[in-house]
């Protein structure tokens, strides 16, 4: 099982209701963000390009904060899903500092924290919150071994990219462009 | 022109709008860890190269800092730490591929080691140092008949304490400057360095501070090698990276590094290690303090800097 989200560029009006849901459903506290919008406008001008990106913890596959965790608490789980373990997380912020998304963030109460794809949800047959509140229908969710799921489905009929491959940490958001 | 504009919505504290996640704890741990290591070093091969008698400085005076340094320097790791109360994980697990678990595990050798070196030493301090109880005397005999393997096991782990300083950076794709290999043999020179100038401060005879003058000037003289090669390489590697040398050549960095680090903590100090060498009398402290400056404004300079360094996208 590999979980994957697949992100319509196309479709994103940057309304910020996946940042609310997720903000709302992870108890986050105020002033943190486990996912955020992005507006990139480039180009020459006056032919200019606007991409409007949802974007969170890549999940990585060859994940930096993974590898450089001095106790264990960065951690795959199940479909790939990279965790923090918060009993054994010392705060020390080596992942904070690895992650080329910038994706990680110090929890007030000690701990380093980020995007866990809702997994409570998933363990419950749910998509995570942002993917199910997004008005535009663009966040896609699911399992990319299961050629029926809609991210595989989306995945074979769209163009797509992932931001900073050459960082090496193979990444699991995959943009539709 | 082509332009890109980027606009995120994120403000995570420490996070946005730059990383600023370590602050002066990491820099300073890093400066005390390789300045001890430095020392050890020094110590260990006096001892392996049998000039124990001929160099005291370095075996018997300048060791009795170390577990000082590294006290300071474990104590603002711990402060560093956000969520102080699991700071004994660190010890449930080996993590190969960490350099922060390779760092406490080597600590957790090194800091016990420089303590009994300090007892085996303790009497050239305090002459009439009497340890009293039995055990602790047999301990003492037990350390003094493998005093040998015990400066071998100093000479190897403070080497990998030095590189490791350099390496918990360089160990970081996400910061570009950081991302390079060469900072972990040049800050295990610049401990080194260091080291070498307390011992010269401290010793008291005159081949053994030409010794270590020596020593020293060869070491400034691979820092400022392997310094070139750090930024040779940088701007022959990818945008991000040439992004992150154009801190220090001629961005905000420029002047604090140029002038602290490489002309205050290297090159002034190599001067005045050449006037020495050449029979001039210099006062050991001023190129031990230059120096030491020098050293924990490159750990401060680099910590910060790199976290400036990042990919854009």
């Amino acid at each position: 099982m590999r979980y994957a989200m697949a992100i319509d560029t196309k479709k994103c009006v940057g309304c910020s209701d996946c940042v609310v849901a997720c903000q709302t459903e992870n108890n986050v506290p105020i002033g943190y963000c486990r996912d955020w919008i992005v507006e990139s406008t480039d180009g020459t001008y006056p032919q200019l390009e606007l991409e409007l990106r949802s974007e969170r913890c890549n999940h990585c596959k060859n994940s930096p904060c993974v590898r450089c965790c001095p106790t264990g608490a960065s951690h795959y789980e199940q479909g790939g899903i990279v965790m923090v373990d918060h009993e054994e997380c010392i705060g020390c912020g080596a992942c904070i500092a690895s992650c080329p998304y910038d994706a990680r963030y110090p929890h007030p109460d000690g701990y380093v924290d980020k995007c866990t794809f809702c997994q409570h949800r998933l363990l419950s047959g749910l998509k995570p919150a942002c993917v199910s509140v997004c008005p535009t229908k663009c966040l896609y969710f699911g399992d990319l071994d299961d050629p029926n799921s809609d991210v595989s489905k989306i995945l074979k009929k769209r163009k797509w990219k992932r931001l900073i491959p050459e960082a090496g940490t193979d990444p699991q958001l995959y943009f539709l462009i | 022109m082509k332009e890109e504009i980027i606009i995120s919505g994120r403000m995570n504290h420490l996070v946005d709008p730059q990383l600023n996640i370590w602050h002066w704890q990491i820099p300073l741990y890093l400066f005390v860890g390789g300045l001890a290591a430095g020392i050890l070093f020094f110590t260990a091969l006096s001892v392996v190269s049998k000039k124990e008698n001929e160099y005291t400085a370095s075996v018997k005076y300048a060791p009795f800092a170390v577990p000082f340094l590294l006290i300071i320097g474990l104590s603002a790791l711990f402060i560093d730490l956000n969520h102080k109360l699991y700071f004994w994980r660190l010890y449930t697990e080996i993590r190969i591929q960490s350099p922060m678990s390779w760092g406490a595990w080597v600590l957790m050798l090194v800091t016990p080691i420089s303590f009994i070196w300090c007892a085996l030493n303790i009497k050239t301090i305090f002459p009439k140092w009497n340890w009293k109880y039995k055990i602790l005397f047999d301990t003492e005999k037990f350390f003094l008949k493998y005093k040998m393997a015990l400066a071998w096991i100093m000479l190897i782990s403070s080497v990998i304490l030095g590189i490791y300083t350099g390496i918990l950076f360089s160990a970081f794709n996400a910061r570009p400057l950081w991302n390079t290999s060469i900072l972990g043999p040049l800050f295990l020179a610049s401990g080194m360095s260091g080291g070498a100038a307390v011992i010269i401060f401290l010793a008291k005879s005159h081949a053994e501070r030409r010794y270590f003058t020596k020593i020293d000037l060869w070491v400034i003289g691979i820092e400022l090698f392997l310094i070139t090669h750090m930024f040779m390489g940088f701007l022959a590697s990818s945008q991000v990276q040439i992004d992150a040398a154009a801190l220090f050549l001629g961005g905000e960095y420029t002047a604090p590094f140029w002038i602290f680090v490489v002309l205050l903590g290297m090159v002034i100090p190599a001067f005045l290690d050449i006037l020495e060498l050449r029979g001039y009398r210099v006062p050991a402290l001023i190129p031990m303090i230059l120096v030491l400056t020098g050293s924990i404004a490159f750990r401060f300079i680099i910590a910060y800097a790199g976290q400036a360094s990042r990919y854009l996208y």
